[in-house]
């Protein structure tokens, strides 16, 4: 090869690399976008609600002078919400992933399911808070409880859950697998011994968005009736008498704290703006802390299962 | 042929043996005994149909729809057609360990990935368990590198000891038969000689169904080879025979190097 063909093909190659600089340049603005609309919103939560961040704001109730006001109510209320939903959709939604997975037959009314469950995870949260309404408050008289909520952020989860499942199952290698069929296990011991304690990093993964996503939703809840003012907690689910535990929490009216955020935002005084805004910023960090701990949990059962 | 010389009786044969993947062909009329205690390889192209072959006799097709047996895998002394829809695949399965070509130890403790097959065997008696997985390790020639750590995760270990943790799953339950899918072709040589040397010792007490895609493997290892081409079982005979004297052209070929 002479000179001049070394020089055009070097010439050919700057051209070419030019689209690796301009796309570059458009990736990062692109993702400053993102970056950007983050920490705004953030900053300005920061500012407006940092000076109501205090102990006696996490230990109040609402009231109806701002300075007294706190989110005692809302936080005990999301917790509890979150356990019913956490409780009632991993069991239901990993149940369904594994089944649709590795038992169902392979045709029409499957792929009809499987279509169905991928359009569940669009439809509108509203949607859900209608169904409630209808079904577990009035058709299964559960009332405005707890319980209802939880049953239906769990029911709004219940396909993210479902597709997280399958997509873990799906990433175990085919060797692993016949290797546990190869051994003499029933399709029962393959699940249960094998694919789900392997597939239980991707699926926690899958549970805390989900969970994450609930935590934060306000349309479903407010539609089936939460309270907007609650002076009161649900019953302690444990007492100091026999047997210990009660379970009359589940049927308590409760705020949570979207909801409660809602409130303060619909008031005029400008000091119930900065209790939403310290409310905002607690929901925003209980959501972080979550996928914190969706990440770190993926990072420390990884480890010990590698192919 | 073969039969008769070495005064062996048959552990299994195939009988007329057919494979459809869906509409696809896979094994023709494939009439092939298996020896008891004698190591038979399978040679051939790719895509001959040796690993489906292999497969078949302890169901690993079943676990994928489309998939079709025709003809018998008879099993002896029983005379069990394994292949039969009524036999239960998982009672072939417990009978008849297999080897696979990845090593793939599950992401499990050494002594839990050996301990398996008591565990869906019922096997409760830590004693029992604690004792079949030593010997079993012992088998594999693997107990000396893993007995002071066997509550380490088995993907901890290297390739080749991986692979032999995988033979010595399958010892533990004592098979009667056991078959390996190219079981070196993802190891370095030493790790290849070692597996090597392990079939050699295994086939004092077991029979041995290998496929190969070495030719020099199946020479050093095995009693009996099969030489396998699209679909059909082409030539079968004791492996010095197929290696020196083959009867048929296209096993010349093939083993000479000028074809596959």
């Amino acid at each position: 090869m002479n000179n001049q063909d070394i020089a055009s093909i070097r010439g050919i190659i700057r051209g070419n690399r030019r689209w690796d600089l301009i796309f570059a340049v458009a990736g990062f603005l692109a993702l400053t976008v993102g970056v950007l609309a983050f920490v705004t919103l953030f900053g300005q939560m920061v500012i407006n609600g940092w000076e109501r961040l205090n102990p006696d704001f996490f230990t109040s109730f609402p009231s109806r002078r701002a300075a007294n006001a706190g989110i005692l109510s809302a936080w005990v209320g999301s917790l509890l919400v979150m356990l019913v939903t956490a409780l009632s959709a991993v069991p239901l939604g990993v149940a369904a992933g594994v089944y649709l997975e590795e038992y169902a037959p392979k045709n029409l009314v499957t792929d009809i399911i499987e279509i169905n469950v991928t359009n569940l995870a669009g439809v509108p949260s509203i949607v859900y808070g209608l169904l409630a309404l209808g079904v577990f408050v009035y058709m299964f008289g559960f009332g405005q409880s707890v319980l209802t909520a939880g049953l239906t952020l769990g029911l709004l989860i219940l396909p993210v859950i479902i597709v997280a499942t399958r997509e873990a199952l799906r990433a175990i290698p085919v060797h692993v697998r016949e290797g546990a069929y190869g051994c003499g296990a029933t399709q029962w011991q393959v699940v249960s011994d094998h694919l789900v304690p392997y597939a239980t990093p991707g699926i926690m993964t899958g549970v805390i968005i989900g969970l994450s996503r609930a935590i934060g939703e306000t349309a479903p809840i407010i539609t089936i009736g939460a309270l907007t003012f609650i002076a009161f907690l649900p019953a302690s689910p444990i007492s100091s008498t026999a047997p210990f535990i009660n379970f009359d929490w589940l049927w308590s009216g409760f705020t949570v704290m979207p909801i409660q955020m809602f409130n303060w935002t619909s008031r005029p005084e400008e000091a119930f703006q900065q209790n939403a805004a310290a409310a905002g910023l607690i929901l925003v960090l209980m959501t972080l802390l979550m996928n914190a701990l969706a990440i770190w949990l993926r990072y420390r059962l990884r480890k010990s299962i590698a192919w | 042929m073969a039969k008769t010389e070495l005064k062996t009786e048959l552990k299994a044969e195939t009988r007329d043996f057919n494979f459809y993947y869906g509409d696809f062909h896979a094994l023709k009329k494939v009439n092939l005994p298996v020896l008891d205690k004698r190591v038979t390889a399978l040679i051939g192209p790719s895509g001959c149909g040796k690993s489906t072959l292999l497969r078949s006799f302890n169901r690993m097709h079943d676990l994928y729809p489309g998939n079709r047996y025709e003809g018998a895998i008879v099993f002896h002394p029983d005379n069990t057609n394994i292949v039969d829809l009524k036999v239960d695949p998982i009672e072939v399965r417990m009978r008849i360990g297999m080897v696979f070509q990845k090593p793939n130890p599950f992401p499990k403790s050494i002594f839990e990935n050996v301990a398996y097959g008591l565990k869906v065997r019922g096997e409760r008696s830590r004693s029992v368990i604690e004792g079949r997985v030593e010997s079993a390790l012992r088998g594999a020639s693997l107990w000396n590198e893993v007995k002071d750590r066997l509550q380490q995760p088995a993907t901890a270990l290297s390739g080749g000891q991986q692979q032999r943790l995988c033979i010595a799953r399958c010892l533990a339950t004592d098979p009667e038969l056991l078959l390996f899918d190219e079981p070196t072709s993802a190891l370095d040589p030493i790790a290849t000689a070692n597996i090597e040397e392990l079939i050699t010792e295994l086939r004092e007490k077991v029979t041995i169904l290998i496929v190969t895609h070495n030719m020099q493997q199946a020479a050093r290892i095995s009693d009996f080879t099969a030489y396998m081409y699209v679909g059909e079982l082409v030539e079968y005979g004791v492996t010095g025979d197929i290696f020196t004297k083959p009867v048929k052209k296209e096993t010349e070929d093939y083993i000479t190097g000028r074809f596959g």
